[in-house]
């Protein structure tokens, strides 16, 4: 038996058919990713639009550079992922790890910066709470926080998950489970990956930079 | 099996047009332009967003059916968000209690 045959499950016709169906089962979970996120992107706007002052406000306590260093970092992180997908659809084994361990480290170096900046609240007193003190804000600030923790704090579960996810692709490499012919894991952890990145790319812009002009 | 490979130079090109979008988004933060600032920061991210999803997800060489999963997606999350802001909106249209 070839190693192709062997790797496509009997219920497929074959190998194309099956990473069709494995790509349109991830797309799918990924839609039901943007209506979770969906959720608390839905209360950011209606919150953000009834108290615009508010929400500027409390929005300057958050550290902008470390924000935007960050993203650079999940953006690299992208990159690599894109580079460990690319050196499994050509077959290269040590590609694919390079790729996904410097993945893993970029994602750990991003929840490490996020880590900082949860510890920096929670000693400016900036979490929501009884402890909660931001001077001559507007109480609706609280309101901004709240969402600010919610919003990165489910996107950093899913990077976890992603570490996780990346690692476990890493063993699988290095057992020589995947080859030219199959690579649906890596591809599919790929895409979740990319998506945790996209939830980024907004949530940048929405939480650190509003009212900064 | 027609695997479809993204050159390394198309994937760095397009990181680098990614981490100037980021600069661009900062930048373009700091600029007074009224109540349009939030329309161009969502915009900017919208078109990181697809370049993420074209390139880097290969959405590019994706089956007609991956791309309406992912398009049905986008069309509930403005469906939601949409319907929320338009009840939200137009509450105070009506001076009648319990609005």
């Amino acid at each position: 038996m070839s190693s192709r045959t062997s790797t496509v499950a009997h219920q497929f016709d074959d190998a194309e058919q099956q990473r069709n169906a494995s790509t349109l089962g991830i797309w799918v979970f990924l839609v039901t990713e943007i209506m979770m996120f969906g959720g608390l992107f839905t209360a950011y706007v209606l919150y953000r639009s009834s108290y615009p002052e508010a929400f500027a406000a409390a929005s300057h306590h958050l550290n902008a550079t470390l924000g935007a260093a960050n993203t650079i970092v999940l953006l690299s992180s992208s990159l690599s992922m894109a580079l460990a997908v690319r050196a499994s659809q050509v077959g290269s084994r040590w590609g694919t790890v390079a790729g996904l361990v410097v993945t893993i480290v970029l994602g750990c170096i991003f929840l490490g910066v996020k880590g900082y900046e949860y510890a920096s609240k929670f000693e400016e007193n900036l979490v929501p709470g009884p402890f909660f003190d931001l001077p001559g804000a507007e109480p609706q600030s609280e309101l901004f926080f709240s969402l600010y923790f919610a919003m990165t704090g489910l996107h950093a579960v899913h990077m976890v998950i992603g570490v996780g996810v990346l690692a476990t692709l890493v063993v699988m490499a290095l057992r020589r489970r995947f080859d030219a012919d199959y690579h649906n894991p890596v591809e599919i952890g790929g895409l979740y990956w990319h998506f945790v990145d996209i939830v980024w790319i907004y949530l940048f812009p929405l939480l650190y930079l509003l009212g900064r002009h | 099996m027609a695997s479809h490979v993204t050159s390394r130079l198309v994937l760095f090109v397009i990181f680098f047009v990614l981490v100037g979008l980021t600069a661009l988004t900062v930048w373009v933060a700091y600029q007074d332009l009224g109540s349009w600032n939030a329309p161009v920061a969502v915009a900017i991210a919208t078109l990181k967003a697809m370049l993420v999803i074209v390139i880097f997800m290969e959405m590019r060489f994706g089956q007609p059916l991956t791309w309406f999963a992912g398009a049905s997606g986008v069309l509930f999350l403005l469906l939601l968000i949409g319907m929320t802001m338009a009840d939200a909106m137009s509450r105070g249209w009506l001076g009648v209690p319990g609005k």
